[in-house]
């Protein structure tokens, strides 16, 4: 990968990329493909911010029929493709998710949900109770029944992104800060002011995640994302306990009720290298790292329900991640219309590692003005407007 | 564990931890004490004698089951050892400090493995998780809460890998010392000391009192060094006596000290059976053609201690570079960290010998004991005065000790790229030069996610310096990880700071079914009940 040093004014021909986590990566890496020249600069290293804490989910099993969903199977597909195309370091596998069932109500509620998935075309494999041990034999007894999503996979999120950047042959600028975003006479990005200089380009894509308001903030565009924070528990190496991704589905059972009282369950998956991973909580709780022994304990007491063998076993780290979060969910891919020149690829809340290549993919289509292979509206990024989600409500952290 | 990461288990396979975790008693949570001492050498000693004296209750967790520390490891009453003061020529001081200690009434906890320290929930109380038991792997878990805190959790030691530091035989300098003194054990019959730092004069000549040849002791630095600062020098009369003592024992054992050295590869297939010393440049590259080979069937080797510091920082508390390369706790005059309510004493401000430890561990249970009882002049008193300058003194002499030990930045010169730097994961120097090459890693942090490197067992304990020196190398290739942006300390707005490599929220492993069983605190924000659950 070139690297440069060089301070001063320089010319980036292109583009900008704003953002050296895993979005960026995919949109430096798509864009590259498009024939356009690409600089990717970040203030922290490759994968420093929320791509480095994540566990790598690559889920169609977990959204509902719907603009995200539609996401999530583009990315799925490109995800088969790169598998191909990157070295195997990036650690793809085609694991596939399994969502398990409490009792037959939970089943239920599963099936239709799995039902309109599989019409916005999910493939989803109802599993009996008594199948289950088949695809899980360490799972708890006595669960209600579950369903197989086999296009649900898994990478290692900081390796996909730092051979995203490789394989995109972009210039990568890291411990380099954007302090500016640079405007001509008629509001048109020209490029950006960073610590070690100015960089001009037409374009400048912001994939700065979860502080990606502070980047559009920088362009005066307004984009309320906000950290959600969470905690991943991992254990020590165990032969492969886990098979699948797996996880308690009482929450699509409530959503099917039309409770508000949504249940967080753990998300339990075992990884190539040996540890088991356990997610997933939420809170916004700001850019507070400190260890929140509460939060352990639940994912803990939910995960050793799911797999009793877990309990022996222990976890010899833990961390927590901010998830770049936006208040309806979606994240915001695309032109700001308030600032020609610059598009957003930010806020995905906790599927950026999985919507990565389709958004990569979005951002090169509307680059280089081509059609986009799904319909960007849903994520325009100003449809929080002032009006709407003004900075008094959403301001800053 | 068995099998390779890409090797696929049979379905049928079953898995059965070693280990078992027996579900724990129900929680009993104790009063909280005035202060929660962790770490039993003797900082932890002093700060909890003293505090307990000054009228204060006091608890003291320590995961050994004697006091003591590492320092004055000593036998288990069941050896039988009859002088174990051979071993100590401070034993009577230590023998001294435990009788007060014993005959204070504070509250010993031993085989407590602490876990994690969390701050006060508005009601001023620490909380302080441990795991209890023999060892932390099949512990119940415990809870002790306290209004401070005073961590005395010492150091352990760095390794700086070289080709066959991984051979049965080749051990820590530290850890064969600690074999000798709580064991009476030998590590073997012909021992190579090598390393950097004082620590290694000490092992050698225990090791030759104790009956084993020491054919060479090799130093990497030149002890110049010390001579450079002569002031600070005539501050430490006792540590220069030390030495003295040391230093006749090895010429008694004709042990010659080769400095400026450094064993660049251990040789054997089983073990150890020999070592090859090669002379070393100003910046510790070695120099060609410059390797003899000396047999051996030991080899006890370590370049300094890191402070163990990780239930501190994952409180946020400042920390501090110190002049050998390490990072220790940023602790105020009267051994307070950035973080109220939380002291520090021993090496885990710094490394500095028990000497250092006990004042500073005395002068912060006054501290601590006029911080809870309202009477600030107890700081003023004569003792602390007295305390406070000689801690300084001791202190600036470490200080110099360190600067004159710091390992030079050409060491990587003896390590070849199939060189295992992260033995938990298996990790070579080639993978880790790859990573901070061509895939742009800048910092030990970023490396470990590309590579695995300190993701194992020992999370990076063993292999933390070598990582960040191989992922600062890289960045001198051609990035612009410095510490301004990319380093483990960098970025500059809220939230951007990335963790440290000193962090580690778990200070040792927990069995989940620990975690599971733990009581459930509702007074804390726990995680919202809202959306999906699974990520990316």
């Amino acid at each position: 990968m070139p690297l440069s040093n060089s301070p001063g004014v320089s010319d980036a021909r292109d583009l900008i990329v704003v953002g050296a986590g895993v979005v960026g990566a995919a949109c430096a890496y798509y864009a590259a493909r498009s024939g356009l020249t690409v600089t990717v600069l970040d203030r922290g290293p490759v994968a420093g911010g929320t791509t480095g804490a994540g566990e790598g989910n690559l889920l169609v099993s977990d959204k509902e029929p719907g603009p995200e969903l539609e996401l999530a199977l583009l990315s799925s597909r490109l995800w088969q493709e790169l598998a191909e195309e990157l070295p195997a370091g990036i650690e793809y596998e085609a694991k596939g998710g399994l969502v398990v069932a409490s009792d037959a109500a939970g089943t239920a509620a599963l099936r239709k949900f799995a039902a309109a998935q599989a019409e916005a075309g999910v493939t989803a494999e109802e599993v009996p109770a008594d199948r289950l041990h088949d695809l899980e034999p360490h799972l708890a007894p006595g669960l209600g029944g579950g369903f197989h999503y086999p296009q649900d996979a898994q990478v290692q999120p900081a390796l996909a992104a730092a051979h995203l950047l490789r394989a995109s042959g972009a210039r990568v600028r890291t411990g380099e800060e954007v302090t500016a975003v640079l405007t001509g006479a008629h509001g048109e990005v020209r490029g950006v002011r960073t610590t070690a200089g100015d960089l001009h380009a037409p374009h400048v894509v912001n994939a700065a995640g979860t502080w990606g308001g502070d980047v559009a903030r920088l362009a005066g565009a307004h984009l309320p994302v906000l950290p959600r924070r969470g905690f991943v528990l991992v254990t020590e190496p165990l032969p492969r306990v886990v098979r699948h991704k797996v996880y308690a589905a009482d929450y699509v059972a409530d959503v099917a009720s039309g409770s508000a009282a949504l249940q967080t369950s753990a998300v339990v998956e075992g990884t190539p290298a040996g540890p088991v991973l356990i997610g997933a909580s939420r809170e916004r709780v700001g850019f507070d790292r400190t260890l929140s022994v509460e939060v352990l304990r639940r994912l803990a007491a939910q995960a050793t329900e799911l797999f009793p063998v877990l309990a022996k076993v222990r976890a010899i780290r833990t961390y927590a991640g901010f998830r770049p979060y936006l208040p309806d969910h979606l994240p915001a891919i695309g032109p700001d219309p308030r600032v020609p020149g610059l598009l957003h690829a930010c806020g995905h809340e906790g599927a950026g590692i999985g919507l990565a290549p389709a958004t990569g993919a979005l951002i090169a289509a509307a680059l280089t003005g081509r059609q986009p292979p799904v319909p960007l509206a849903p994520f325009r990024p100003d449809r929080f407007g002032p009006d709407r989600f003004g900075s008094d409500r959403f301001g800053s952290a | 564990m068995p099998g390779s990461p890409s090797e696929p288990h049979e379905p049928s396979e079953p898995y059965e931890p070693s280990e078992p975790y027996e579900s724990a008693a129900p929680y009993e949570p104790s009063e909280p004490y005035d202060l929660a001492v962790i770490g039993a050498g003797p900082a932890g000693l002093a700060g909890a004698v003293t505090a307990c004296e000054l009228g204060l209750s006091v608890a003291v967790l320590d995961a050994a089951p004697q006091t003591g520390g590492q320092y004055f490891r000593h036998p288990a009453p069941g050896l039988g050892a009859a002088r174990p003061q051979a071993l100590h020529h401070d034993w009577s001081e230590f023998t001294a400090l435990r009788g007060r200690f014993e005959a204070s009434g504070v509250t010993h906890l031993p085989h407590h493995h602490v876990w994690t320290v969390r701050p006060p929930d508005g009601d001023g109380i620490w909380t302080v998780h441990a795991l209890t038991g023999p060892d932390a792997h099949g512990g119940t878990p415990a809870r002790v809460r306290a209004r401070t805190i005073l961590l005395a959790t010492g150091a352990y030691e760095r390794q700086l890998p070289f080709p066959g530091w991984t051979l049965p035989g080749v051990i820590g300098a530290g850890g064969a010392q600690a074999m000798l003194k709580s064991g009476l054990v030998l590590p073997g019959r012909r021992i190579v000391v090598a390393g950097s730092g004082p620590l290694l004069l000490a092992v050698a000549s225990s090791l030759a009192a104790a009956g084993a040849r020491v054919p060479a002791v090799v130093e990497a630095s030149g002890y110049l060094g010390y001579a450079r600062r002569p002031y600070a020098l005539a501050a430490g009369p006792h540590k220069l006596l030390e030495a003295a003592v040391h230093g006749s024992a090895l010429l008694r054992h004709r042990t010659p000290l080769r400095t400026r050295s450094a064993v660049t590869e251990a040789h054997g297939t089983d073990r150890v059976e020999a070592v090859t010393v090669s002379r070393l440049d100003r910046a510790w590259r070695p120099v060609p053609g410059t390797g003899r080979r000396i047999a051996c069937d030991a080899l006890a080797v370590g370049h300094g201690l890191v402070p163990q510091t990780e239930l501190a920082t994952g409180l946020g508390c400042a920390t501090r570079r110190t002049p050998d390369g390490t990072h220790a706790l940023a602790l105020d005059a009267l051994q307070e960290s950035s973080v109220p309510g939380l002291w520090a004493a021993g090496e885990t401000g710094g490394t500095g010998g028990w000497d250092l430890a006990r004042t500073e561990g005395e002068l912060a249970g006054i501290a601590v004991a006029a911080r809870l009882r309202g009477l600030p002049a107890l700081t003023r008193s004569r003792r602390a005065r007295a305390l406070a300058r000689r801690r300084d003194r001791l202190r600036a002499f470490a200080d110099v000790m360190a600067a004159a030990h710091a390992p030079g930045p050409g060491w990587t010169a003896w390590l070849p790229d199939d060189t295992d730097v992260c033995r938990c994961e298996e990790v070579t120097a080639g993978s880790i030069r790859g990573a901070a090459g061509a895939l742009g890693a800048r910092d030990a942090r970023t490396v470990k996610l590309l590579t695995r490197a300190g993701m194992g067992w020992c999370q990076g304990r063993m292999c933390g310096a070598a990582v960040a020196c191989l992922a600062a190398e890289g960045g001198r290739g051609g990035g612009r990880g410095d510490g301004a942006g990319g380093g483990a300390e960098g970025g500059t707005a809220q939230g951007t700071v990335p963790p440290s490599a000193e962090r580690r929220p778990l200070a040792v492993p927990v069995p989940l079914g620990a975690l599971a069983d733990l009581p459930e605190e509702s007074g804390r924000p726990g995680p919202p009940t809202d959306g999906p659950t699974a990520d990316g």
